[in-house]
């Protein structure tokens, strides 16, 4: 007998409580959780090892529905929670899921840093473009010219490159997927949590309630076109001029270092030091 | 009588204290950022903690950071800690109020210096003393603990660690640059003369055990991660299973218990030391490195031939009532010095609600205050 994909998201459901979700229909967040669930099943990860770290927003609300060990934390402060939770119990699998605002505003720093430390977590960054929960205002992944509640007249600003940031800050392994194309997402966020180290994995994902009925997309199917015409994979990516690449964004693999963890290194000298000094 | 073992005696200062303390309680993760004059601590974590058999150290990139590590490292199991200075403590103030919702065991020490700001790095203060209370936004319980002199540290180093474990909350233990700072022969205590809590497991099957459930002590068992027990934990009000609501009932069962498990153990968390105070007219409540001076200072009033006599906290808050109240019985005149502008005297008065005369004694220029002045305002009369 197979197991179909509704009944393995349904395994991993928390079945006690807080059904429906908060997510507006359309929204790409449920595929991403749908996507988690089964990189976590293919991976045979038993659900006490898997401790999930949110952060504050639309993306934040996702842990609770899953039946792992879940942190709900502050916002912005999802990868430093982590990073605590990781070097006391090496063991343990520690996935971050964060939104844009969450991880590359408020959080920054704590990104940059939990990717140069190269601490064994997996970083998910749901990039919607947009403050979804509060209710529209710009994010630093809102691109520039792009209307929303605090800039009504155009964003004025550039978006962050959340690859760049994080392949710059040192990052393990750094890739980008959307949710549309499925397939793809669920091979990368296998690779991005089995892997040692800090895997940053972003996701695009549409906001049609906040972002895109601003942004001449009326309808969520509006937003998954815009994001099939526009994502393409890194190797033809390049292949296309500068001048013509237009919205078109790569996804793909872009970095994949093979530096140990933090953890894994701690843990190492902290062993040989003992043992310098006669200590089991 | 079998011979007692001889103490081993150490000569040390303030900060190394508080690190022996926090080993000597269980203390296996440091999650820390630099700051004046609280750093000594950091540092010899740094080189304690890799050597011990399951100890964790780590250097975070900000405060926030640190406080956020640490709260994850209570949650894996750990007895953990952090330590810090005003800059610092105000940036901790974000994640403390987390711990203090998610129930998150946890030691913070601040090293009070001079502010507000920058201020005054390296000198003392006591100005912290209202922000260690309700620096966190919302109502949240707290204890709030202090050390006057390097043994005390040690000691209350223990206690905090113990308090945080027993009542499933952060502790703060607040020191000043003097105590921090002064070098002094210590008594490290032999293991069988002082306490080690360590926080309640459960011991249902998972699926009977709800995280946050009321029980006699308000406090519920909490296991580690990865022990197969696995619930939500939020920032957000949460029910007895730790899941999001907005419910009325349940948002003031929640905020009742949160209060309730300091409350009803007033009596086991308010710590103080009372010095003459049985026939004293005047009593100095004192605490930090002021009890010191005030300390020296009634001792000269009673040679004088002044009934004096001293109160001092050694926890802040919850603010020790009944042992104030006890003095206000007897004693018409109170004396509180502080390195502040006057923040544990809003607690006297409150207290005191005119029933006795009170007079303040503030520093603010980051000097000690001297017995002398402490002195002239008990002969004051």
């Amino acid at each position: 007998m197979t197991i179909t994909g509704n009944e393995i998201i349904h395994q991993y459901l928390r079945h006690n409580k807080k059904f429906p979700h908060v997510l507006c229909a359309g929204c790409g967040h449920g595929i991403v959780l749908g996507t988690l669930i089964r990189s976590v099943h293919q991976l045979g990860l038993p659900k006490d090892d898997v401790v999930i770290v949110a952060g504050i927003g639309c993306s934040g609300r996702l842990a609770v529905y899953v039946d792992f060990n879940t942190i709900h934390t502050t916002h912005g402060r999802a990868l430093t929670f982590a990073t605590g939770v990781k070097m006391a119990n090496p063991k343990l699998k520690v996935i971050c899921i964060m939104g844009d605002g969450d991880a590359l505003s408020i959080g920054g720093n704590h990104m940059i840093h939990a990717a140069r430390r190269n601490i064994g977590v997996t970083a998910l960054v749901l990039n919607n473009n947009i403050y979804g929960m509060t209710g529209g205002q710009s994010s630093p992944a809102t691109p520039m010219g792009s209307v929303s509640m605090t800039a009504p007249f155009g964003q004025l600003e550039k978006n962050f490159d959340t690859v760049a940031l994080a392949s710059g800050a040192g990052a393990n392994y750094v890739a980008r997927g959307t949710v549309f194309h499925v397939r793809k997402l669920e091979k990368l966020m296998v690779k991005a949590i089995e892997r040692p180290g800090f895997n940053m994995l972003e996701i695009i994902t549409p906001c049609h309630t906040q972002f895109g009925r601003k942004n001449k997309y009326k309808t969520p199917v509006d937003m998954y076109k815009w994001i099939k015409s526009n994502a393409v994979d890194i190797e033809r990516f390049n292949e296309i001029d500068e001048g013509k690449r237009g919205e078109k964004f790569p996804i793909g693999t872009f970095v994949e270092r093979d530096l140990s963890g933090l953890e894994e290194r701690y843990y190492k000298l902290k062993a040989e030091m003992r043992k310098a000094r006669g200590e089991k | 009588m079998p011979r007692r073992k001889k103490h081993k005696e150490i000569f040390a200062q303030g900060n190394e204290a508080v690190v022996e303390g926090a080993l000597m309680a269980g203390c296996s993760f440091y999650g820390g950022y630099p700051i004046t004059p609280s750093s000594e601590i950091m540092e010899i974590m740094a080189n304690r903690l890799p050597l011990t058999e399951d100890g964790v150290f780590i250097q975070l990139e900000d405060e926030i950071a640190s406080m956020g590590a640490v709260i994850g490292a209570s949650l894996a199991g750990r007895k953990a800690m952090t330590a810090t200075s005003g800059p610092g403590f105000s940036l901790k103030q974000e994640n403390l109020g987390y711990a203090c919702m998610a129930e998150a065991p946890l030691v913070l020490v601040n090293v009070m210096r001079g502010g507000p700001s920058t201020g005054l790095p390296t000198s003392p203060a006591q100005g912290d003393v209202q922000q260690a209370r309700w620096g966190t936004h919302g109502d949240h319980p707290i204890i709030v603990l202090s050390a006057s002199d390097v043994q005390e540290c040690l000691e209350m180093s223990i206690t905090a660690f113990n308090m945080a474990e027993k009542y499933r909350t952060p502790v703060i233990l607040l020191i000043d640059e003097i105590t921090a700072h002064t070098r002094e022969k210590i008594k490290i205590p032999h293991p069988n003369e002082y306490e080690v809590v360590s926080r309640i497991v459960p011991s249902m099957p998972p699926e009977w055990y709800k995280p946050f459930e009321e029980t006699v002590r308000g406090v519920a068992p909490m296991p580690p991660l990865g022990s197969g027990y696995r619930f939500h934990v939020t920032g957000l009000t949460h029910d007895v299973n730790g899941f999001p609501t907005s419910r009325p009932d349940e948002v003031v069962d929640l905020m009742e218990r949160l209060h309730r498990k300091i409350d009803q153990f007033f009596y086991d968390i308010q710590l103080y030391e009372e010095l003459q105070t049985d026939d004293a007219e005047v009593v100095v409540i004192a605490y930090g490195s002021v009890a010191r001076s005030a300390e020296y200072a009634v001792l000269q009033a009673r040679e004088a031939g002044v009934k004096a006599g001293l109160l001092k906290l050694k926890t802040l808050f919850p603010y020790p009532r009944r042992a104030t109240e006890k003095i206000l019985g007897q004693a018409g005149r109170l004396v509180v010095p502080e390195m502040n502008m006057g923040q544990m005297s809003r607690e006297v008065k409150r207290v005191a609600c005119g029933r006795a005369s009170i007079r303040t004694i503030n520093r603010i220029d980051g000097q000690i205050i001297a017995p002398s002045e402490i002195l002239k305002v008990i002969m004051q009369g």
